[in-house]
Formats: C-alpha cells, structure tokens, sequence
C-alpha cells in the first residue's frame, strides 16, 4: 500500500508509555516465583509460609464469590474489622451473605480468632452481583448483571437483609427492536450519599442512596464497556474501559464528555479494576487483562507512570491498603493474590505532608524530590524496594475479590471459597 | 442402529466417537467363556474358584454364585429382604432398615427396577433423574450438534439399556449383565439383545400423562428434554391442544446437592495438586505423598459429611432430613473404602503394620459401639452399669487393650475376691504382642513372641484359671483367637469386616496382604451365616480385600450415585502405577474415561463448569476434543463470565473456540446497538469480516448523521485497524477528520486522496469522499497540486463512468448537482494551482 498507509496508526511510537525496564518487572515476576516456591516447596522459608498460612481460615460456600467486602469501621473504631459481605455469581440462585468472624463465641483461650467465618444472613439477589459496596454500617449497594442497583440494609439487631432501595434496569441496552433489555452493571462505587454505577452500555450513572431517581446519567459515556469506577474526588470520577482508557469525569460539568482520557495506547489492553491511593488523589493503580498493574500520576501525562508485569491473566481487583497505601494488594483470575510493598526504605521518605510540586516529574528521579514522593511514583528500577509476596500457595481458580481493612484481609475465589486472613502483617 | 460395537469398530475409532456407558470391562467377560480372563476384570465366577472354601453362606441369594444363570423368577425377591439391618459403618443415627440398599440406597431412587420388588423399595421418584451410567449424550437441542457426533438415537437406545441395569439393584443386575457377556459377539444383535435382557425400567416423569400425551425426548450432555406432543393422537388429541410441557430430566443428580459441592471444589484442588506433584519424588516419599494425598481427599469426604450431618440435625423438614442422612451415609461408606484402599492399594501396608492399619480402620468406622462406651464411661459408676462387659468386650474386639484394662482394673478393685483371676488376664493383656510400625521387630520376632503369649493364654484357659467368671473366659478365648467366641460378640461387632479384623488380630496378626482374601471370604460367611446375603458395599469390600482393584472400581461405579468416587480413586491408584495401562476398545483408559464422566458432569452443572476444565486437563486423549466441544456450549450471560471462558480457551491455543465466543459477543453486542464493543470483540478474534460489517455500520452511521458515534475507540484502534480493508478505511477516514478539525489540511488532503487511489475506500463512498473535497478545493489557500486535482477528476470520472445513462437518469438532483459542483470547484482549483504552481516556478 502506498502513501502513508496505515503505518503505526494514530497512536505513533513516540507515545509509548514508559514501561518499567524488564529487569524491575522481571525482577518482581521472579521473587514472587520465589515465593510461592517457598511457600510450595520445602526448605528454611517453610516455616514462615507456614506461619502465614495458620492465619488464614478457608470457608467453602457451595456458591462461587464474585465480590467480598468488609464492612467499614466506625471513624473512631479500634478493633479490627468483624463483618464482611460476599456475594456470588453464576448460580441458578445468587445471594448477597453477610459474614461474620471472630465473635460469637469464636474467640480461643487465647483471645486468638481460631473458628471460621459464619454465615448471619443472606438474601436473594437477581442476577451475578458484579460489584458490591458499603454505602455506610448498614447499607450495601449491590450492582448486578440484570443492570439493576440494589440498596441492602443489614438489620443488625435481628440480622436479616432487606433491599432497602432498587433501582432497576439502571443500566439497559436498546434493542433494535426498541425493547429495553438489562445491562450488566460492572462497578460500582459509594460516596455517602452518592452512588456512581457503570454498566456494559458504558453508561454512568449518578444516584443518591434517598432519591428514586437518577440524579445524572451519561449515556454513551464509553463506546466499550466500562469495567470499574472510582471516585477521585467528590466530584471527580476516574472510569477505566475495555479499551484501556482512563476517562476522568467531573460531575459538576453538565457537558457529557470526559475532562480527560488516559489510555495505554496502542495495545488497547482492557483495564478491569481501578483503586485510588487513600492519600494522595493523584496515584491510580489500575489492572489490566494481561495482568499488568499499572501506576498512573493524573496530573501529568497520559500515560501511566510505571507499568509492572505482574499476573499471568486478568486483574480483576486492585486495592491500595486504606491506612497503609505503601501496601497494594491485587488479585486475578489465574488463581494468586500478590501482596506488594513499597515500604521498605520507608526512612528515606519522613513525611507525605509536603506534596511535591509538578516538578518532581517521573523522568527526573532526583534525589531532592524523591523523599516527598510517593513510593509509587518513584519505582526507581535501580533500586530493588518493592516487595512482592504471593499471598496464595497452591493456586487454581480465579481469586475474584478481595478486601482489606486494617490487618484483615478477605478474598473470595470461584473454588467457592472465602478466605480470611486477620493478621496480614504479623 | 448401532454400528460402533466392539467387533465393527474400526481400528482407530475417530477422536469424537463417543465412549459407551461403561469401560469394557465393566459389560462383560470377552472371548469365549474357556479362555482364561483378559484382565482382572469382571468375572466374579472365576474368582470364586480362587478362594479356599467352596462354602458360601447363601448360594442362592449370592450374586456370584447366581451369576451365569438365568435371572430366575424365584430369586427375584430374594434381593429385597435383607435379614437383619445393617448398621452403618459410622456413628450417624441409624438408617431406617427398610431400606436394604442401606448406604446405597440412593441407586434405589428409580422406579420399577424389577416387576414384583418388595414395596418398600419402591419409592416414587421425587426429581427424574439418571444416574450417572447415563452418558454425555449430544446436544442437538443445544448449539449445534453434541459433544459426540451422531448416532444418538441408536446409541442412546444401548446406553438406556444399559443405564437400566445399572440402575437397578445392584443384585439384581449384575448377572444380568453378565449374561448378556456371553452373547456379545454379533454388533448389532448384541446390543439388542442386551435390551432385552432385562425388562424396561420405568422412569415417571411427575406431572407428565403419557396416556394423554405421547412423550418424545432429545439427549443433552447431561439432561434429556422430555416433551409432550400429539404425535398418533389425532382423534383424541382435540380436547386440550392447550398445552404442551417441556420436562428437563437430569441425569446427574448429585452435583446439583448443594454440600456436595463443597465436596467437588475442595477435591479440585487436590486433584490439580496431585497432577502437578512430581512423579521423580524417589519410592518412599512418592508413596508417602500419595498416602498425604489419599488423606486429603479423605478429610475432604470427612467434612463433608460432617456438614451433611448437621444440615440433617438442623432441618425440620422430614423429607429433607431423610435426604441428607441418605447423603450422610454414602459419604460415609465411600470413606470406608476409601480408607480401605488407601491401605490396601495406596500404602500397600506390609505385614505387621497392615494388621495395625486394620485396627485403625475399624475404630475409626465402626463406631456404632461409641455412644454404649460414653454411656458405661459417664456413668456413676461404670463396673455396676448393665453394659459394663459389652463395653470391655467392644475394647479388646477392637484391640483397644489400655482402656480395656483401664476398665478392668475398675472392675478388680470392687472385686477383691477374684483379684488374682482380673491380674492374671491384665498380664495377659499387658503383654500380648503387637506388630510395630517402625522396622524394630523382624516378622519372625514378633510370630515367636505372639506364639509364646498364645501357648500362655492357652494354658490358662485350660488350667480353668476364668472359670468362675465367664466374661473373662469369653475374653480370654478371644484372645486366643476362639472364632465362635468372636462370632458370640457379633451385635458388638456389627459387621463382618469388624470380625475379619479382630479374628486376625487375635490368630493371626503377621497376616500378609495376598492373605487377606482367604480370611476376609470366610469371615464374611460366617458372619453372615446364610441369615442375609452381602450387600453392595461387602461386594466392595470384599473385592478390596481380594486386591481386585478393578472390581473394586466397577462395583463402586454401580452401586454410588455419582462419579466423583471412582474417578477420583481410579486417579490415584493410577498415578500409584496400579492400575495396569488397561486399554479400552474406546477411548483410551479407565482413568481417562471416569474423569472424562465425571467432569461431563460438571459442565453440564451451570456453575461447576470451570472446575470440569482441569480435569479435563489431565485426560491426554480426549479431554481436549470433550472440552472443546463443552466450553463452547456455556452460556455467555456477562461479558465477565465469557472473558473467563476466553482465558481458558486462550490458554490452551483453542484458537477456534475463541474466535466463536467472540463472535457470540461482538453479535450480542451488534444486537443492542453497541458497535464500540462489537467492534472490540471481532478485533480480539481477529474477525476481519465482523470487523468490515460493523465498520460498514460505522459508516452508514455517519452518512446518515454526519458524525461519527464511539470516537474513543476508533480515534485509538492502532495496528489493529489492519484487521480489515473497510476497518483501516474507518480509521483513515476518521483521522483524515481529525486532521481536517485540526485545520492540518494538507496532510487532510493527502490523506483523503490516498483512500480514493490506493482504493482502500470502497466506491459507493467516493462520492461522500469527494464531497468531503469539496471544503478543501474552496478554501482561500490552495492545497491540492496540480497533480492531485488531475486524481481527483480521474476519481470523479471514473465514478461517474461507471453508472449506465439510465442510472444517471435514476439519480435525483442532488447527486448531479454534486458532481457539477465538483467539477467547477475542481476546475477552479486547477486553475488556481497551475497559476500558483506557474508562480513558484517562475520566480
């Protein structure tokens, strides 16, 4: 062909993001091979995998676990949490479960947590529930692949689950017979009282837990199907799409176009799940279908900042640890649960209060501006600081979900299995 | 009708003939009946002849001794009366002794197994089901043809047949099918015959009225669609044309019990750890990590029933309640022979340990004593209690010597009178020899120590030491191994297997494993004693005992209501290199076959699929093509689920199978209007004509709206607009408006002449194309050279060469107004250029 031809496309070569060297990546890829070794094999580390392996209860559901969530903890609260939520997908008959451990006469001599998780209550749900979020103590958003939105309510006093709030059919396709069939609604994310859900129709939608109506909905805010959603900030949202593209959204902007879009060019790699870094509203780690996690600085760029190989399939969740955010914990369909952590040469850096300025660019690792930036901004490859552990030794089903709150960790597999971990950093 | 069997079979049969319902062994013996045995296999008459005593405690109820005759009217009912009820082999309540199936009671589910079975048996079938002799049978009601090809009609008729045996009770059965062995030789006829051999089973389908309606069927993988219709019915049919049902019948009933589940998914995962296992571990820690395994898999068994148990205590329901206790107690035979393999086959215990593995095996199952032994032991005081003995007999039944003699001492302190008497049996209690684990002791030893003991028990007894109590007299004589003594314990016992465990432990306790046969038969028909006949599970058992490894598998896929068991057992014993490469006439072996039943299972199951798939994994012949023809027929409701669908078809290269299920997504998608993920799913299979449809809806889309929809994925296709011709149009053409957006117009203009010359437009859009030339020609600048306006007049007039005069006639105003447009605007242009172009070359 002649001419320009299609050549590179529109997105040239010149835009390529900055992966991390391989070496980091490979490097990464390779302690946790180690690790799981470890955990796996025999040896000297036996016996710290072990001791890691005593803290964690498994429970068998006879239902697979799409979503597990810890319920948030009173502002003031210091006990570690004690209630999760779980729901499931592909069965004749879903259900959302509320869990609870540690009480209930399950506390050893010892004051050690030794039963296992125990069911309170559970409710029907229609359809797979995508996604699940703690709205507040007692309230649940349930997002479901009808492309309803249901608000549950935990009645903690007698424990039983009510739906409190439904918006059906929230999501839609328009058939071209005109009739109105459900759109899996993918994600869904809670700002108490505002609600934003994303659907398979790349629509977006705007509730609030007491209005029955939408109180905002973009249409056709993605041609593809968004996957996940998060809030940036109240006003803000961050969607990632089956594209690979980060569309940032402001709300208070009445036109129906994104104020910004990131995208890993060229690949076109689906992004699955998006998490927020609790402190610092710029960083946004996403996970993509070729298990790549990826580090965004929004401020700058379109591309993401570090690029670590990591899972051997899809990402399906990514969460920064809420009071810890050097820990980032992720999961993926090939069955593992990495634990990475940016704290080790936690001394170089005394404090986050002084934010770097637009300055400290991602090119430039100078030694000046590194103390002050994140641990996630700055993966200098030459320095081998982050620690990746596989939390999961004899990996086979897809690890759906999972939830940290404090020291306790929660995650749920297609195994039909739900797995508690309450001392994560012992 | 069925051309497949044996004899017809070609030499390599095509990898999707479908396997029969049961591996070969499993029908009958081969060869004429003279020729020695293929295999292990079946045959129990021959083995028969193995065992030391020709007496059988009842010939006629005995199903090998009935085996090779003609099922006779007279022992038909012979099989339902089951003598005196057998206790379970655990501590779970007692199941009602109506039931002779007892454990296995499940299989009895179906109705009409023989004309006249004793009422009991008979117990409607409150969900149709199969059993899982049934077969993946195709799917034409599904996607497309089934898993295996055609013939379903003949073959499915076979399979019924045979399905109807095995449904039947077992007894009942086995000789049947073994009869119909000795006619195998005709393809055809045999199959027919074997139909024949029993007489239909009647499977009622609730609700449906055959005499209304006459019933037709279609075979699923796991599900048999059953529907009513007119058919033949035309004279009465008219009263009610309303309505017509659709029954789904399952085949595989246990998978869809919702504790089980936990049973498949926990296995799973040792299962997958099991095949990733090194084989190269050397021979004492391999069989050490295959014991570990057995282990496993048992405590899996172990917490299942465990919440069987409870889900049974906590319902009120008593239909449910029964349910589950049934449930209760198969998982808690299957663990009895499980654990019995383990030690037999897994362990493969020698002598001396063996014994002692025994002993476990028994206190550990026969545990229906337990609750007398709490009650003796809670009581105020336990020497008084009425069961006192019974209690120390179920110790030293069971070898539990320390807690027999703890009983005793008791027993002596509130005797005084007979003190010596209680010390001398404590002695001999104390020191009776026990073979040890570790390799301290030689055989020889332990025989030469056991000797002495036996010759000082024997003294005693003699010397009438017991006389005047005679518990301990019965006692001592148990301790010299006194059968009748033993066979008087035989309600503490329970069961014969109770009774082959003591009386070795007491005769002969060095017993070897190649020994256990002789003993294991003749205890059971003492034990017995012609007052019933064995059931299932003693077949089982005795089989194990007898090391025949392959009738062990056999009977447990006839006489357990799933296929877990026996592929799961039948895995193991495999990779302890038992099993002898044993290969069918289909397929390849027997491992490979149940694990191909048992994850065809899974699948159909709507959401045990996924762990169907590594088990397939690990079947090297077929499970390939079987999970090929299964993955692709899971029903895609979320983008999420077909993704993980894709992932397992991605990993292991099923090019074809992802290219479909994108397919399936990108039309769903085409459906609901969403052209942005259509377009994203014919990319991902590399589907260059989806890809040109939808982009020519893109197309369309825009002419008709003048704007283009989904600009974020077609602003970023990338290299993967070279997927198509009309796709890279898509592409260029949207970034020849960006360009034009951007004002960069004559890279616009270039770009757009390009589309046009290097034809990769397609030429009912030249027009739209040069109409887009139209704004470039007439701005204030020029932009095309002398040499592109020349193209474009070529583009203009090739275009509109091509239309006859009467199709220029056709055309409304508007077209030729266009083209008179364009033609001044390009003549205009020329004129233009050649001034300019004339200029810059002049000065």
């Amino acid at each position: 062909m002649a001419g320009p031809g299609p050549g590179p496309g529109p997105g040239p070569a010149g835009r390529a993001p900055r992966r991390a060297p391989p070496s980091l990546s490979l490097r990464a890829r390779r302690r946790a091979a180690a690790n799981q070794q470890a955990r796996g094999g025999a040896g000297g580390s036996r016996r710290a995998a072990g001791a890691a392996m005593e803290d964690v209860c498994a429970k068998f559901v006879s239902q697979k676990i799409s979503k597990t969530r810890w319920r948030p903890l009173p502002a003031a609260a210091l006990q570690p949490p004690d209630l999760f939520a779980t729901g499931s997908w592909d069965n004749e008959d879903n259900r959302v479960s509320i869990w609870s451990v540690g009480e209930l006469g399950n506390v050893g001599l010892g004051g050690e947590y030794q039963g296992e998780p125990q069911l309170l209550c559970d409710i029907r749900h229609n359809g797979d529930v995508m996604d699940m979020q703690f709205l507040d103590q007692e309230r649940i958003v349930v997002a479901s692949s009808t492309g309803t939105v249901t608000v549950f309510r935990h009645h903690q006093n007698n424990q039983t689950l009510s739906a409190n709030q439904r918006w059906e059919k929230a999501h839609y396709h328009v058939d071209q017979n005109t009739s109105c069939g459900g759109a899996a609604c993918t994600g869904v994310i809670c700002n108490n009282p505002e609600i934003v859900t994303v659907g398979e129709d790349g629509r977006i939608n705007l509730f609030r837990a007491d209005q029955k109506d939408a109180v905002r909905t973009i249409d056709n805010a993605d041609s593809s199907t968004l996957h996940a959603v998060t809030f940036l900030r109240t006003t803000e949202i961050l969607t990632v799409n089956s594209i690979g593209q980060l569309k940032i959204w402001d709300l208070r902007q009445q036109r129906n176009e994104p104020s910004q879009i990131l995208s890993l060019t060229g690949d076109r790699v689906p992004l699955h799940c998006v998490d927020r870094h609790p402190n610092q509203q710029h960083i946004v780690a996403t996970g993509g279908q070729d298990g790549m996690l990826s580090i965004w600085d929004i401020r700058q760029g379109t591309m993401p900042v570090s690029l670590l190989n990591a899972h051997e399939a899809e990402m399906w969740e990514v969460h920064f640890h809420p009071s810890n955010p050097d820990h980032l914990f992720t999961c993926s369909e090939d069955g593992s649960l990495w634990h990475w952590d940016t704290s080790t040469d936690i001394s170089e850096k005394p404090s986050f209060l002084h934010q770097g300025g637009r300055s400290t660019t991602y090119f430039s690792h100078s030694t000046i501006n590194q103390s002050v930036v994140s641990a996630w901004l700055s993966n200098d490859p030459t320095k081998d600081r982050m620690e990746i552990t596989n939390l999961i030794p004899n990996q086979t089903l897809s690890v759906n979900s999972l939830d940290i709150l404090g020291p306790c960790l929660v995650y749920g597999t297609d195994a039909e299995a739900i797995y508690v971990n309450r001392q994560l950093f012992a | 009708m069925e051309t497949g069997r044996p004899p017809a079979l070609p030499p390599s049969p095509p990898p999707l003939l479908p396997p029969p319902a049961l591996p070969a062994g499993y029908e009958v013996r081969r060869g004429s009946p003279g020729a020695p045995r293929p295999r292990r296999w079946a045959l129990p008459e021959s083995r028969r002849s193995q065992t030391p005593r020709g007496s059988h405690g009842a010939p006629a109820a005995h199903p090998r001794s009935a085996s090779g005759k003609p099922a006779e009217p007279a022992t038909a009912g012979s099989g339902a009366e089951p003598g005196l009820p057998r206790p379970r082999p655990s501590g779970r309540p007692r199941r009602p002794s109506s039931r002779p199936g007892g454990a296995f009671g499940a299989r009895r589910r179906f109705r009409g197994e023989r004309p006249a079975p004793a009422p009991n048996r008979r117990r409607p079938a409150a969900r149709p089901s199969f059993t899982p002799a049934g077969v993946s049978a195709p799917a034409e009601q599904r996607r497309g043809e089934g898993p295996e090809g055609g013939g379903a009609a003949g073959r499915g008729g076979r399979r019924r047949g045979q399905r109807r045996q095995r449904r039947g009770q077992p007894r009942r059965g086995l000789p049947a099918r073994r009869q119909a062995g000795g006619r195998e030789g005709s393809a055809a006829a045999a199959a027919a015959m074997e139909e024949l051999d029993v007489e239909p089973q009647l499977m009622v389908v609730p609700g449906a009225d055959p005499s209304a309606r006459q019933l037709c069927f279609a075979w699923g993988p796991a599900e048999v669609l059953v529907c009513e219709t007119l058919f033949g019915r035309r004279g009465s049919g008219e009263g009610g044309p309303s309505s017509s049902r659709v029954f789904v019948v399952r085949r595989d009933q246990d998978i869809y019990i919702q504790t089980l589940r936990k049973l498949f998914n926990e296995s799973h995962g040792i299962f997958v750890g099991l095949q990733r296992s090194e084989e190269e571990l050397a021979g004492k820690s391999r069989k050490a990590q295959l014991v570990q395994v057995s282990k496993n898999y048992r405590s899996v068994i172990r917490a299942c029933m465990e919440d069987m148990h409870q889900a049974a205590i906590s319902t009120r329901d008593p239909a449910l309640h029964s349910q589950y206790s049934t449930q209760v107690s198969i998982l808690s035979a299957m663990e009895l022979i499980w654990n019995l393999c383990e030690i037999l086959f897994v362990e493969a215990a020698a002598a001396g340990p063996l014994l002692l593995r025994l002993l476990d095996w028994v206190r550990l199952h026969v545990c229906d004593v337990d609750n007398m032994v709490r009650e003796v032991l809670s009581s105020e005081n336990p020497s008084k209690h009425e069961l006192f003995w019974n209690v120390v007999d179920v110790f030293v039944l069971q070898g539990r010597m320390d807690e027999a003699r703890h009983l005793l001492s008791k027993e002596a302190s509130a005797n005084p009178a007979s003190v010596n008497m209680y010390k001398i049996l404590d002695d001999l209690m104390k020191k009776m020899p026990m073979p040890s684990l570790g390799n301290t002791q030689t055989l020889t030893e332990m025989e030469l120590k056991w000797q002495h003991w036996h010759e000082e028990c024997q003294r005693y007894l003699q010397d009438g030491t017991f006389a005047s109590n005679s518990h301990m007299e019965s006692i001592c004589k148990i301790l010299l191994g006194d059968e009748d003594a033993i066979l008087e314990k035989k309600e503490l016992m329970t069961t014969w297997y109770h009774f082959l465990v003591t009386r070795l432990l007491y005769s002969h306790p060095t017993v070897k494993p190649m020994e256990l046969r002789f003993y294991a038969q003749s205890s059971m028909d003492l034990f017995l004693g012609g007052e019933s006949s064995p059931e299932p599970l003693d077949t089982i058992l005795m089989a194990a005992f007898e090391f025949e490894m392959h009738q062990v598998i056999k009977e447990c896929s006839i006489a357990l209501s799933n296929w877990w068991f026996v592929a799961h057992l039948t895995d193991l014993l495999d990779h302890c290199k038992l099993l002898q490469s044993h290969n069918l006439y289909f397929g390849s072996n027997m491992r490979e076959f149940l694990l191909l039943e048992y994850a065809s299972g899974l699948f159909s199951h709507h959401s045990l699929w996924q762990l169907g798939v590594d088990y397939f994994d690990h079947c090297p012949e077929y499970g390939r093509v079987y999970l090929e023809l299964h993955i692709e027929r899971i029903p895609l409701n979320t983008e999420q689920k077909a993704l993980k669908v894709l992932r397992i078809c991605e990993q292991r290269q099923m090019h074809e199978q992802v290219r479909s299920i994108c397919k399936i997504m990108a039309m769903k998608a085409l459906r609901n209007n969403r052209l942005g993920s259509a377009l994203s799913w014919s990319i991902r299979a590399k589907d260059a004509a989806f890809a040109t449809l939808i982009s020519d809806r893109f197309l369309k889309d825009y002419c008709e709206r003048g704007c283009f929809s989904d600009l974020d994925l077609i602003d970023n296709l990338g290299p993967s607009m070279l997927l198509s011709d009309r796709l890279t149009f898509l592409g260029k053409y949207r970034e020849f408006h960006r360009l034009y957006g951007e004002k960069r117009f004559s890279e616009a203009a270039k770009l757009l002449l390009m589309l046009m010359t290097a034809h990769i437009a397609p030429c009912s859009f030249w027009m739209t194309l040069l109409t887009d030339a139209l704004p470039l020609l007439e701005q204030k600048e020029v932009i095309f050279s002398a040499e592109q306006t020349y193209e474009l007049m070529r583009c203009l007039e090739d275009l509109t060469a091509g239309k006859s005069d009467k199709q220029k006639f056709q055309d409304d105003d508007v077209e030729t107004m266009k083209v008179e447009m364009l033609r001044l605007a390009l003549a205009r242009n020329l004129a233009r250029v050649i001034v300019k172009e004339g200029t810059l070359e002049g000065s």
